[in-house]
């Protein structure tokens, strides 16, 4: 055991591991730059829909039903298909179809969670802008949506988290990453580049989590933390899927 | 290639007709695979829970190792643990008991937190052992939560076993992986769709079964307010 | 509001709960909760615990049965010191009774109420036959019992409450601010029903409650506690009201204190007075001259002993007799179960001064305000 963790350790002095394309700081990037690409595209196009319906309060039950067929397919399910899908769409290996998943998994979480914070906003909160003589737009945006605030950001971070765990599986796809080094190794039975390559997914997943929740800390006025029973079971709707 | 691809239909059905034992095994197999963790996960999260319920200071580190648990994604997981336990059963079940603990965990403990406190209190006025009180209030009242995160944990973990084909195991993940080695030809979209439509009619399956069952249990959540 | 008969104590009254120089200490706060109390209930009383929020009163029932366990003193039950039995053994033998009720939402009224007889080991037929008991003593409805909670309104959560408190039959109960929880009309019916069954039952009830009223119209005795548990007073709510001990208990009790005190006696226990009355035909001269006599300014009109009306003196100018004229009616008749309290408002809000007594439609006689001040000056 210690004779291995040893071998872990060689493996990541050696700085032929290090640089290239190959390497632990190219796949890195791989690894960030889709998982980036596709929480920002999520976002781009959950956030609007769900901010809107949200504040017209309509369609929760869209909202629900998204997030649960969302949580049903496995992600692994979703990678897969988005290969054939691409190809047949003229868009080729690699890059497209690792793109196409994980903005497929980032969507349903995020649109939900954002929906559903939106609604809760205190209907007292509401209803004073209205009577203050605020448009809905208005509402929207000096209301709602900074009191909702928290609640968005843990949506993008939740999805964000859920995106770079499954890009670690792009490596099945053509595509990058760090997942590579696992898939690879399995590939070629080599232990210790599978252990390595574990602890660097693992190493960005949670470095990610962390990040969040410091900007959360720094930029987010925080609510009470929400962890009533009748939250949790609000949240069989909207708690994350795995990747 | 592709040209080719383009022309050919996306799922044979002769293929599903020819190989439905195979489906089914690979069914059964991940059916076995979630039950294991599920239940393995529910009897560990219990007895952390309890332990948690009994002192308080033991939440806080629980949930921080079950969720850092959480936070590593799947592949990490069983890359970590395949050097020490190979590509076997137990790797898989490891992987996919830790990623059940943070959920039932919380929802354990928030659902006896949630029994109303009067409801607690006259029970024990009246001459309830802490036991019983458990046994006969507490949980019995704490159900729903409790099942709303086995729910959670149940499809989770469907998911996830299609990972496990990665290190062998797999159940209908096999089918996928397999489909996706082949993926220029129908054959293997074939087994992609048919391996994704069989998880999420599984996941479906299981989460309305679960609901029947709390439903079942919680008579009293049915009557109306006067 | 009825006062209704308030069981006698004993003739020879025995000490149930007695509580020795019983002091609670909270970790973290300095003066204690509960200091050095000392007080005795007897076998068979109601006695309340009233007093200001801090004053330790929910601090000091919940020591009886042990919730919370005294820093030092002793409490015995009929003579036995409560640390000898397990908690949960002593909880089973004494009714307990919240505010928040806490009926438990997963099983039926039949199941909740028959929990401690459940608890004790008792067989099923027994428990059937009891809970049946139950629902009659307390007024609830057969259908009531296979409903849930959740179905039920506040009044009658609040009597499956009581039921389960008694359903193993236990000398004593104990109350925390039990009809808190529920509207004015529904608290006072409550209360009423209380009342009637531990007329029936004659149990040992400690009950607590911020509510002065509430004190005064339930308990046998009632102990004024101050700020840290200390015991100001521990009397009838009679003596209170008549003779409190110091000026917190003068300001406890309220400035109405006179007027509370008329609450407490009912028009049966006084002497009525026949009051200016004339029959039908007398003529203007004789009304006047009784008028005079009785230093009014109006005649009632009564008929044997039926009640037409009453007239000022106004109104008989020009007339030679009363007849003809249009009568007031009395619009509040009291009967003799009402309290003074009921006969003074009715006096102060009518022309005439004065509460006029029936017995359905007969009329028995008068109460002069004056007659209901001598009362509380007595």
């Amino acid at each position: 055991m210690i004779d291995f963790l040893g071998d872990v350790v060689a493996w990541f002095l050696d700085p032929a591991h290090w640089l290239g394309s190959g390497g632990i700081l190219g796949r890195t990037w791989e690894h960030v730059q889709i998982s980036a690409f596709s929480t920002v595209a999520a976002a781009l196009v959950a956030l609007p829909p769900a901010i809107w319906m949200g504040h017209r309060r309509r369609g929760g039950i869209v909202a629900v039903a998204v997030v649960n067929i969302g949580r049903a397919i496995p992600s692994f399910a979703i990678i897969a298909l988005a290969l054939p899908i691409s190809i047949r769409l003229g868009l080729g290996l690699g890059f497209w179809p690792t793109f196409l998943a994980l903005f497929a998994l980032a969507l349903p979480p995020m649109f939900t969670n954002t929906y559903t914070g939106i609604a809760e906003v205190d209907p007292a909160l509401v209803e004073a802008a209205r009577g203050m003589g605020m448009t809905e737009s208005q509402i929207t945006t000096r209301v709602e949506i900074p009191v909702a605030a928290p609640v968005i950001v843990t949506a993008i971070r939740v999805s964000a988290v859920q995106v770079v765990a499954t890009a670690t599986l792009a490596a099945l796809v053509a595509w990058g990453g760090l997942g590579r080094f696992i898939i690879d190794g399995f590939a070629i039975q080599d232990n210790v580049m599978v252990f390595a390559g574990g602890l660097l997914v693992a190493g960005l997943a949670i470095a990610t989590e962390l990040g969040f929740a410091a900007f959360e800390r720094r930029f987010v006025p925080s609510t009470a933390s929400r962890s009533t029973s009748e939250d949790l079971l609000a949240d069989v709707t909207v708690a994350p899927q795995h990747g | 290639m592709i040209a080719q691809v383009a022309d050919q239909p996306f799922v044979r059905w002769d293929w599903i007709v020819d190989h439905v034992d195979d489906i089914w095994a690979a069914t059964w197999e991940h059916i076995v695979l979630t039950a294991i963790a599920v239940g393995v996960g529910f009897v560990i999260s219990l007895a952390l829970s309890m332990l948690a319920l009994r002192h308080r200071r033991t939440y806080g580190p629980i949930t921080w190792v079950t969720g850092i648990l959480y936070t590593i994604p799947s592949l990490a997981l069983f890359a970590f643990l395949v050097p020490i336990t190979g590509l076997t059963t137990l790797t898989a079940e490891i992987g996919l008991v830790s990623y059940t603990l943070l959920i039932l965990i919380r929802n354990i403990v928030a659902g006896i937190d949630g029994v109303p406190a009067s409801v607690r209190e006259s029970a024990v006025g009246m001459g309830y052992t802490r036991r019983r009180l458990f046994l006969e209030i507490e949980l019995p009242l704490a159900l729903p939560v409790i099942v709303a995160g086995i729910r959670i944990a149940a499809v989770t973990t469907i998911g996830l076993v299609t990972i496990t084909a990665l290190i062998g195991k797999g159940g209908l993940g096999f089918l996928i992986l397999r489909g996706l080695n082949l993926f220029y030809s129908p054959v293997g979209t074939t087994q992609i769709v048919v391996g994704t439509v069989m998880s999420v009619l599984l996941a479906v399956a299981v989460d309305l079964s679960l609901v029947g069952a709390e439903r079942a249990m919680t008579p009293w959540a049915r009557s109306r307010h006067r | 509001m009825r006062a209704t008969c308030r069981p006698r104590v004993r003739e020879t009254p025995e000490p149930m709960i007695e509580l020795t120089e019983v002091t609670k200490r909270f970790r973290g706060t300095r003066a204690p909760a509960v200091d050095h109390l000392t007080l005795t209930i007897t076998d068979g009383e109601v006695v309340v615990l009233v007093g200001p929020s801090g004053c330790g009163k929910t601090t000091t029932l919940k020591m009886i049965n042990r919730l919370i366990e005294p820093t030092s003193g002793t409490i015995s039950i009929d003579g036995v010191d409560v640390t000898g039995l397990e908690p949960h053994e002593l909880r089973r033998g004494i009714g307990y009774v919240i505010q928040q009720i806490g009926l438990f939402p997963h099983r039926t009224v039949r199941e909740n109420i028959a929990t401690v007889p459940r608890l004790l080991g008792w067989e099923q037929a027994r428990v059937e036959r009891r809970v049946r008991e139950l629902a009659e003593i307390t007024d609830l409805g057969a259908d009531m019992l296979d409903r849930y909670p959740s179905e039920l309104s506040g009044g009658q959560r609040q009597r499956v409450g009581v039921a389960r408190a008694l359903a193993a039959d236990p000398p004593i109960l104990l109350m925390d601010e039990p009809f808190g929880a529920v509207d004015p009309i529904v608290r006072a019916k409550l209360q009423d029903e209380l009342l009637e069954l531990q007329r029936r039952l004659h149990k040992t009830i400690v009950l607590v409650t911020h509510d002065i009223d509430e004190a005064i119209r339930l308990g046998d005795r009632v102990a004024i506690l101050s700020v840290g548990g200390h015991l100001e007073q521990y009397a009838p709510p009679e003596e209170l009201l008549r003779a409190p001990a110091n000026d917190f208990v003068a300001d406890f009790l309220g400035s109405d204190r006179g007027i509370k005190r008329l609450s407490l006696i009912r028009i049966a226990d006084i002497d009525l007075e026949p009051g200016p009355v004339v029959p039908p035909g007398t003529d203007v001269e004789r009304a006047r001259a009784v008028m005079a006599e009785y230093d009014t300014d109006w005649v009632a009109v009564v008929e044997g002993d039926r009640m037409l009306g009453w007239v000022t003196d106004d109104r008989l100018d020009g007339r030679s007799t009363i007849d003809g004229v249009d009568l007031e009616p009395f619009l509040t008749r009291l009967t003799p179960d009402d309290t003074l309290e009921e006969a003074l408002d009715a006096a102060i809000s009518s022309h005439t001064a004065i509460a006029a007594v029936f017995d359905d439609e007969r009329f028995l006689g008068m109460i002069t305000v004056e007659r209901i001040s001598r009362e509380i000056v007595r």
